[in-house]
């Protein structure tokens, strides 16, 4: 017994020396720093910072490799805990949002199809050949679901995944974890910065919109009822739905698949619809603003162009000050759109929403006379976005044009916008055949012009005027004559009495495409008239610019506008940028639009120190993006919603607005007829809204 | 012992007498660890080195203490607290001295500490009566059969994960089943070595 003890004893006692004797040779020292905070960390794990667990990103921040404020999972405070560990200041980080991006469910995808049974992502996509990007769409499996250790993702009953925002920490397991790329981390500056990439699953209507708004998800989102998410959609890419709702010419509706088959949708009485509940509801749905990096961004201009770029500099952190020559902001959405169309009330609406993000506006401040490019810069404006918009109007250049009762285009309504008295006689002819020549004839007729007339040199297929104006103006009773050209105005006593006009014929096409109008010879008509509105043009009027030195500079072309690349909207004055009218002379609204986030991009990079030019997957013509001819097996096109309106006897004399908007249940039901386009997919027959891809259909 | 009597050892020990799926020790990991691949290779490399170190302190421990003194059958309690404290010994010493394998074997070399197969191991050496090399081969051959039925095991897991599973058989139902037919298969090769 005593052999047994003695032996088993010493061989514990031996044990526990060695054990003891190792324990402190072989001391490995805890950094008691690391450890505080490793306590602060939550310990989820969840490797969203970039680094194996909490333990090694403890270690990180201890050692100064990591800052304090990378945990994803804990969110600021914990990034505010850490720091105080540390001793220094949190700085901001801004926060990341999983975003599902593809909205092709699971009920007709081919993976789905052939290997039923699978029950994992990462499953269906090895039997299917390795990893690859959705070009089928969401398998629907819900690996995103079972991986996010937040429990902010859940499959919805469309078999798509949906993100809980509140609980969703931007850790990026989802993001890892799906085999097909379509559900990804993105922020604020991410979604302002980034534009359509020919790698993107565009539609038609995405690819050809100049704002590139996701216009099958806000249709998608009005279609279940998700009235403030469809605006918040819109906003993403277009501060100004309530303006382009109602004003667009909507190219988008051109290139709309369901038109291939039917009615295209109507997708910007729909945008209209959206923007309608927000100011319904009188309260602005306002995104996330990243906190204010005190730096200080000059507009000049406070049309679509100069709002869009304040908005998303706003967004991005900056301080937009914009600087607006005219009493009121807006621009020519004031000045040239007529409240019948577009009412201030809802314009004045509509840029308060802009303003309260932290925008500052100087109204009464025209470049050149009350500052310059070089106050500007002195006042300690890092950049300086230009866009002032195309208010010149060109000249009819024939003999009378000085005589009174001869009016530019835009004089009127700009007349108009300033609440100025505008009264013209009861025989009034406009030339041109453009959106303002459509504009001034309906707004004489409304101040009481007993004959209206527009003459344009051209035929009706050729006017660039949106077609429903022109329909519009036409029940108002305004005449049209086609194929005329003024040759000379006719005056007595100073005052205009008469204008004669050429007939003209179509030619060949010129560089526009466009038939050439060549005049008859000897078809010289005279008219009587009380009035001529020339709304044949604008261009940039830049006179302000020659006010100072570094002004002078800027670079010009033979067009008379700023000399600026459309996509990258730098002049060649570092700095410098300029978009909208300004640059691509008198255009649409939703163009500015598009150029003024263009431009919140250019001066983000550029005070942030980094490269503004694009990448050369960047779409710049919608025509890159392949698209169908033809569609098949689509459901019934149904018939096109039509937007309600003033009859014509109540338009007579005022200005109320014409356009009354959808109804909700109107939204819905046209909501219903969107296909739901991919790149190459569309929604079926017999399929619900939970799309599927058309090319899996075979 | 020959050059070939060496290699029929060795085939014996990984294949024909694998220490999981022949003799069934170990099994307890054999299921906890399997579920992924690279838990399972850390698992077999740090088995490796436990039991060729176990075995050789064990083999050290019977010859040298309880054999002198008369007290084998006090075999048990003396290699449990043998293997305990040397598991104990190198975890404190590799993670001052060898931090990177001391992170590659991770939370496994503790885990080993209880592992049945390692203390099967140390008495199949002695009852065998090798000597010292023969102890240390056996040792080693043992625990690279552990680790090749874990990994293949572990493999086989995997692709659970791509097939059709009734609800019932899901997870360690059919985890056992498998391990089931695994062993069958190992009794395959019975007939590879004459013992």
């Amino acid at each position: 017994m005593l052999v047994e003890g003695l032996a088993l004893g010493g061989l514990g006692l031996v044990a526990a020396l060695g054990l003891g004797v190792a324990a402190k040779v072989f001391y490995v020292e805890r950094d008691p720093l690391v450890e505080a905070i490793e306590g602060a960390l939550p310990g989820a794990n969840c490797g969203g910072c970039g680094f194996a667990g909490c333990s090694s990103a403890a270690l990180a921040i201890a050692s100064g490799k990591a800052a304090p404020n990378i945990c994803v999972g804990g969110g600021p405070e914990v990034g505010a805990a850490v720091a105080a560990i540390l001793g220094v200041e949190a700085g901001f980080r801004e926060p990341q949002v999983a975003t599902p991006g593809c909205t092709y469910g699971v009920d007709k995808a081919d993976l789905k199809y052939n290997y039923d049974g699978v029950r994992d992502c990462r499953a269906a996509v090895l039997l299917a050949g390795g990893p690859k990007v959705c070009d089928i769409g969401c398998i629907g499996l819900g690996s995103c679901a079972a991986a996010c250790p937040f429990g902010a993702i859940h499959i919805g009953p469309d078999n798509l995944p949906h993100v809980d925002p509140l609980l969703c920490t931007g850790c990026g397991t989802c993001e890892r974890v799906c085999p097909k790329d379509i559900i990804v981390l993105s922020n604020t500056t991410a979604r302002i910065l980034g534009f359509n990439s020919l790698k993107d699953c565009l539609a038609p209507c995405q690819s050809t919109c100049p704002a590139q708004i996701d216009i099958p998800a806000y249709i998608k989102a009005i279609g279940q009822g998700r009235f403030a998410e469809a605006v918040s959609i819109i906003k993403e890419h277009n501060p100004l739905p309530l303006v382009c709702g109602r004003v667009c010419p909507h190219p988008c509706e051109s290139a709309c698949r369901r038109g291939l088959e039917g009615d295209p949708v109507n997708i910007n009485h729909l945008k209209r619809f959206a923007a309608d509940y927000e100011m319904g509801t009188g309260q602005h749905i306002q995104p996330f603003c990243l906190p204010k990096n005190g730096r200080k961004v000059a507009i000049v201009g406070g049309g679509p162009a100069g709002l869009t770029a304040a908005y998303y500099l706003a967004r991005l952190g900056y301080s937009p000050t914009i600087f607006e020559a005219m009493p009121k902001m807006g621009g020519m959405t004031r000045y040239g759109i007529p409240e019948y169309r577009l009412p201030k009330a809802i314009l004045d609406w509509e840029i308060q929403g802009i303003l309260d993000l932290g925008v500052e506006a100087r109204c009464n401040q025209a470049m050149g006379k009350d500052f310059t490019l070089e106050s500007l810069r002195q006042e300690g404006f890092e950049a300086i976005f230009l866009g002032v918009g195309a208010w010149g109007s060109r000249n009819l250049g024939v003999d009378g044009e000085e005589l009174s009762g001869v009016l530019p285009g835009t004089a009127m309504l700009i007349d108009r916008g300033l609440d100025k008295e505008t009264p013209v006689g009861e025989k009034v002819v406009i030339i041109g055949g453009g959106n303002t020549a459509i504009d001034c004839a309906r707004t004489c007729w409304r101040l009481g012009a007993k004959e209206v007339t527009v003459l344009y040199r051209r035929s009706r297929s050729e006017m660039p005027a949106n077609d429903i104006e022109v329909e519009e103006a036409e029940r108002e009773g305004v005449k049209f004559h086609f194929l005329a050209a003024p040759t000379r105005l006719v005056g007595k006593d100073g005052k205009l009495t008469g204008l004669e006009f050429l007939k003209m014929e179509l030619g060949e096409p010129d560089a526009s495409g466009r038939r050439r109008p060549v005049p008859v010879k000897g078809s010289e008509t005279i008219l009587e008239v009380d009035n001529v509105i020339a709304a044949i043009g604008q261009f940039p009027d830049l006179a302000f610019l020659d006010g100072d030195q570094a002004g002078q500079q800027v670079e010009r072309t033979k067009w008379s506008t700023i000399k600026a690349d459309e996509e990258v909207t730098c002049t060649n004055i570092p700095g410098v940028f300029a978009g909208g009218d300004d640059v691509l002379g008198a255009a649409t609204v939703v163009q500015a639009i598009g150029m003024g986030r263009k431009a919140a991009r250019a001066i983000h990079l550029y005070l942030a120190g980094q490269d503004p030019s694009i990448s050369p997957d960047w779409v710049k013509n919608p025509k890159q993006v392949t698209s169908l001819k033809k569609i098949e097996n689509a459901p019934a096109p149904g018939q096109r919603v039509k937007m309600p309106e003033l009859h014509v006897p109540e338009r007579a004399m005022n200005f109320s607005e014409v356009e009354l908007g959808l109804t909700e249940e109107m939204a819905r039901q046209e909501s219903q007829r969107c296909l739901q386009c991919g790149l190459i997919c569309y929604r079926r027959q017999g399929q619900p809204d939970t799309i599927a891809c058309a090319s899996c259909a075979k | 012992m020959s050059f070939g009597d060496y290699m029929l050892f060795i085939v014996g020990a990984v294949l024909v007498n694998n220490i999981l799926l022949a003799q069934f020790l170990g099994n307890c990991p054999f299921l906890g660890v399997s579920k992924r691949m690279d838990t399972a290779t850390g698992m077999s490399m740090a088995v490796v080195f436990v039991i060729t170190l176990a075995g050789a302190c064990t083999w050290l421990v019977q010859y040298y203490i309880l054999i002198p003194f008369n007290i084998e059958y006090l075999q048990t309690i003396f290699f449990i607290l043998v293997i305990a404290s040397l598991v104990q010994l190198v975890e404190i010493i590799m993670q001052k001295t060898v931090p990177g394998l001391y992170r590659a074997l991770g939370i496994y070399l503790p885990l080993i500490t209880t592992n049945c197969a390692v203390l099967g191991v140390a008495i199949i050496n002695i009852q065998k009566e090798f000597d010292f090399v023969q102890m240390l081969v056996f040792s080693f051959a043992s625990a690279v059969g552990y680790g090749l039925a874990l990994c293949l095991f572990a493999g086989i897991r995997e692709r659970f994960a791509l097939a059709r599973i009734p609800k019932v058989f899901e997870g360690t139902a059919l985890g056992l089943v498998t391990a089931g037919f695994m062993s069958l298969a190992f009794s395959g090769f019975a007939g590879l070595v004459g013992h």
